[in-house]
């Protein structure tokens, strides 16, 4: 039996392997996505204080820690049942509005745009971030690191340091914001909602008016029939910070919405040898296995699920990009993995409509920042969607509000079988018999998983950030024939 | 082979040695497992002291000051009688038992008291067994 | 000058020691100029097997964030150090074990049973648990060793010079940057920061107050002009090294001393236990005990980032 591993061990050590399994004829057996390592900080945070949790869990993952620490920061009010004052989850909300931005913005531009931009199946050498620049150009580029650097310094303003935070306790957030850093941010605000609008630009130039790229997203081995998951407001607008969960069905039904404090009725977690990350799904509809389609347990997160899961996006530029994607791929739900990227500027936008917004908003200068808790400290979920998806946080102290439980389920984690799923697909669409992977071959299975942003850093709440992987492909004799990596930038 | 514990005794040079060389001239008998180490005052004992006498194979430690009121430099023994409690506090945190640290007070006069405060920790720490910075199932690195 | 040959390497990390350098932004540029980054995992597409082809001492500077946890990391630091000429401990994890550290308050076995079996969410009757090597239908899939105890950089391999912070700033790692440009490097040993604590630097005014009650972060609203410490909020700036600019400070959040000790002291949670233990405006004893009662994590909180490196750096199990 053949056997493809897509492995950093020769690339990076531990960070994330997948090994496909061919048959005698060549054909694609099995895929695995493994996660060879853990932190375990679901252990070494009992018996720490609750409140320190902002502070302690984002090193998860240092490219999305403002997830971990807005996530945690919600648990923590819940554990000690406060309510901040409305300009303090106004700050929070701009925060991660910040956030969003710097992550997608990283994430589309080294990560996933030198595929489209510069092809699929071109050379490794160029299918990078300096290839992407020399493409579309010196100014774009500048525009690229010039706007990460807004969002960065916003984070950093509002929480200390833009990489872990410490702005979120119990109640509220630390420091308000002042008249001239409001004006500053506002400048960056406008300037972002600019970039957006850029940014779906190249999107439609480069990808959409392209036939062979259109086709390639719509193709069947990139579309996976699945659940969706993801917070929405009280109009079912898509919404970072908070809401209630909705999971729509594989035909785009809503099948259930529920108050994040109730995710264990309808979140479980199968455990496998071969793996330190377990594999979420749907309690309500079970565990089948890595199989798609409604029987199956199986469930999805990030951009694209959260535009899925909800009805529209609640600022009017996002909006009409919202309806043009469902008007071009031809309606609700999209089962097109690699529409992924698109879902993705769509929530740039978003998310640059929203910091302009709340930096507007005349009350976000309000010195008032803090409640001070006074309930006895006993359990809170603190759910939100990380840029890779929903992400849950759930603690129980004593009454002392020391921890004693920590319960996780990171964004990754949710598309854990998902990945694995895809990433068969389109491995057993390419990888036929008699037919040689090339390189080109194994950078498409690779968008496979690229797409979803996988972070797995946070999936083992032990390693950095993206998923880097190498393809390594075996012979029936189980001996090395090929060995091929990933580019991330 | 009964196990017989190494206990570090930091002692202050006013009082607690004093009882100490008391005990000693007055041949009290004393369990023989005390190593002790003068100071000037008991808040002198740093809590990297108690480690590195950890570290260097100590199975129990034992501070001894003047009583309270009677420290020679006044404040000394009160910095004692906040540090070390503490420092009990985080080492229970890190797997180290209660009774293998104590601080306690024996004035210049207090032989018996010295040789009862030995004997008596000598006994809990040797039914603690020794001291090993990572005892248990420590299986790797 | 030659180009210098420059490596960049994350182990057990969250990635954002990665981030911070992308950070510098166009000083990036100038890295460029005076070096060839010939390992980068994040960025570049050099594998292990480019590591091991090299020649040893071929690369001149080797920046290696994340602690060490398996016996592949172990690995990895064995081999970039014996290709590297100075081996540099960037930031927390790397140079004091870091927040991952915390976890030698536990051990694997409690690990794996809290995430697999015990985890609220986790539907694993048969009580499944990874293992390192697992026969599937299709053939063997094996992962690396987990050991029980997380480690610093320096407890694996000699190291050079180190990099504090979680994660560094862009004005030290600019710094070094220009250290090596102008191919100055200091003396083997050095930790980037500064040379005093970080109370030392820190804005906020100083009375030597002493105080009566502990308060833990979200139970007051701090004045923003004065010390920590003095207002009963645990800070550990006495216990720090400066260099970070003050930033949770700045951010009116005590420091949680992601610096490390201060220079001249090796143990972060002692010397902190004995600041704290100083300035406790208590004498009687059931006066002492409530204060004690009021430090409600000490070891947790004296050593959050630096717990491989103290003298005690595991809890005994
Ligand atoms: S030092 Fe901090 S930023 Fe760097 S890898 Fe460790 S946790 Fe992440
Ligand atoms: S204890 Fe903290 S707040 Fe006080 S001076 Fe030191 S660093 Fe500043
Ligand atoms: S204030 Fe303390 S915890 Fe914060 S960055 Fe500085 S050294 Fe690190
Ligand atoms: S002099 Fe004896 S305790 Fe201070």
């Amino acid at each position: 039996m053949k056997r493809i591993v897509i492995d950093p061990f020769t690339r990076l050590e531990g960070h994330g392997r997948i090994d496909i399994f061919l048959d005698d004829d060549g054909n694609v057996k099995n895929a695995y996505l493994r996660v060879p390592e853990l932190r375990g900080f679901e252990k070494f945070c009992e018996g720490r204080p609750v409140e320190e949790l902002p502070r302690i869990t984002p090193r998860i993952c240092g490219v999305c820690p403002g997830a971990h620490h807005m996530a945690s920061t919600k648990a923590v009010d819940a554990v000690y049942h406060v309510d901040p004052p409305p300009v303090a989850k106004k700050i929070r909300e701009l925060f991660y509005a910040a956030h969003m931005c710097h992550s997608h913005i990283a994430h589309f531009y080294a990560l996933a745009a030198p595929d489209f931009v510069l092809g699929p199946t071109a050379d490794p050498a160029e299918r990078n971030i300096l290839g992407l620049i020399a493409k579309v150009g010196l100014e774009t580029g500048t525009e690229v690191l010039k706007h990460r650097a807004y969002a960065q310094d916003i984070q950093a303003v509002i929480g200390g340091k833009a990489t872990h935070a410490v702005c979120g306790l119990p109640g509220g957030v630390s420091k308000a914001i002042t008249e001239d850093e409001r004006r500053d941010f506002e400048e960056k605000s406008k300037s972002m909602v600019e970039f957006g609008k850029l940014s779906l630009k190249i999107f439609d130039d480069v990808v959409l008016k392209n036939k062979e790229y259109v086709d390639l997203i719509l193709s069947d081995m990139y579309t996976m029939k699945s659940y969706y998951m993801g917070l929405v407001d009280a109009n079912n607008k898509v919404n970072f910070y908070e809401g209630d969960v909705r999971v729509v069905d594989p035909d785009g039904k809503e099948f259930v919405t529920f108050k994040p404090a109730d995710y264990l009725d309808h979140v479980a977690e199968h455990v496998e040898t071969w793996t330190y990350l377990k594999f979420p799904f749907l309690k309500k509809v079970g565990w089948k296995g890595l199989v798609e389609g409604k029987d199956s347990g199986v469930y999805r997160v990030a951009p694209l699920a959260r535009l899925n899961a909800a009805d529209g996006m609640a600022t009017p530029l996002a909006q009409a990009e919202y309806e043009r994607m469902y008007q071009t791929l031809g309606g609700k739900p999209v089962h097109h993995t690699l529409a992924m990227h698109w879902a993705r500027l769509i929530e740039l936008q978003y998310a640059a409509e929203e910091m302009l917004r709340l930096c507007q908003d005349p009350e976000i200068t309000d010195p008032n920042v803090r409640t001070i808790p006074t309930a006895t400290p006993d359990e809170g979920v603190g759910v939100i969607e990380a840029p890779r998806g929903t992400l849950f946080h759930h603690y129980q102290t004593d009454e002392h509000g020391m921890t004693k439980k920590v319960n996780l389920i990171v964004a990754t984690g949710n598309n854990n079988a998902a990945m694995c799923m895809s990433i068969k697909k389109v491995a057993q669409a390419l990888i036929q018999k008699s037919k040689e992977a090339t390189e080109g071959i194994l950078n498409m299975i690779e968008m496979a998983y690229r797409a979803y942003d996988p972070c797995i850093a946070c999936a083992t709440h032990s390693l950095p950030g993206q998923l880097p992987l190498e393809v390594v492909i075996y012979d029936s004799g189980g001996d090395e024939i090929r060995r091929l990596s990933q580019h991330l930038s | 082979m009964s196990f017989e514990p190494k206990i570090v005794a930091f002692l202050c040079n006013w009082c607690s040695y004093r009882g100490a060389d008391l005990a000693g001239t007055s041949r009290m008998k004393c369990a023989p497992n005390v190593r002790p180490i003068r100071v000037m005052c008991s808040g002198r004992v740093e809590p990297d002291f108690i480690l590195k006498a950890f570290e260097a194979g100590a199975d129990g430690i034992l501070v001894l000051g003047c009583h309270p009121g009677d420290c020679h430099y006044a404040e000394g023994n009160h910095a004692a009688a906040r540090r070390i409690p503490l420092l009990k506090k985080m080492l229970a945190q890190l797997g180290v038992e209660d009774e293998r640290v104590r601080l306690d007070w024996v004035s210049a006069s207090e032989g018996h008291r010295f040789v009862s405060i030995i004997d008596d920790m000598t006994e809990k720490v040797r039914a603690l067994g020794p001291f090993s910075k990572n005892s248990g199932e420590e299986k790797h690195g | 000058m030659a180009k210098l040959n420059l490596a960049i390497y994350w182990s057990a990390s969250c990635g954002g020691c990665d981030v911070a350098i992308l950070d510098i932004n166009e000083k990036i540029l100038q890295v460029a100029e005076i070096a060839d980054i010939v390992f980068w995992p994040i960025a570049l597409d050099f594998k292990r097997h480019h590591v091991e082809a090299m020649e040893d001492k071929s690369i001149d500077v080797c920046l290696f964030n994340g602690a060490v946890r398996t016996s592949e990391q172990e690995e990895m630091a064995e081999l970039l150090r014996a290709k590297s000429k100075a081996m540099v401990a960037f930031g927390s994890c790397a140079h004091l074990g870091g927040i991952p550290g915390l976890s030698n308050f536990t051990n694997r076995a409690e690990t794996f049973e809290r995430a697999f079996v015990e985890a609220e969410s986790c539907d694993n009757p048969d009580k499944t648990l990874p293992q390192n090597m697992t026969n599937v239908a299709e053939g063997e899939l094996e992962q690396p060793e987990f050991y029980d105890t997380v480690k610093a950089l320096n407890q694996v391999v000699d190291v050079e010079y180190y990099i504090p912070g979680c994660p560094p700033t862009v004005p030290i790692i600019s710094q070094v940057v220009d250290a090596l440009a102008a191919g100055k490097l200091p003396p083997v040993g050095t930790v980037f920061g500064s040379d005093k604590a970080l109370c030392d630097e820190c804005p906020r005014t100083k009375e030597e107050k002493k105080i009566t009650k502990i308060y833990r972060p979200h139970e007051i609203i701090p004045d923003p002009e004065k010390c920590f410490l003095e207002q009963g909020m645990i800070c550990t700036g006495p216990a720090t090294r400066g260099g970070c600019e003050a930033r949770c400070i700045a951010a009116n959040m005590p420091c949680r001393g992601c610096f490390g000790p201060p220079p001249g002291v090796t143990d972060q949670g002692t010397h902190m236990l004995s600041a704290l233990a100083s300035i406790l405006d208590v004498t009687e004893d059931e006066d002492i005990a409530r204060m004690i009662d009021e430090i409600v994590d000490p070891a947790g909180t004296f050593y959050r980032f630096s717990l491989p490196t103290a003298m005690m750096n595991r809890r005994r199990m």
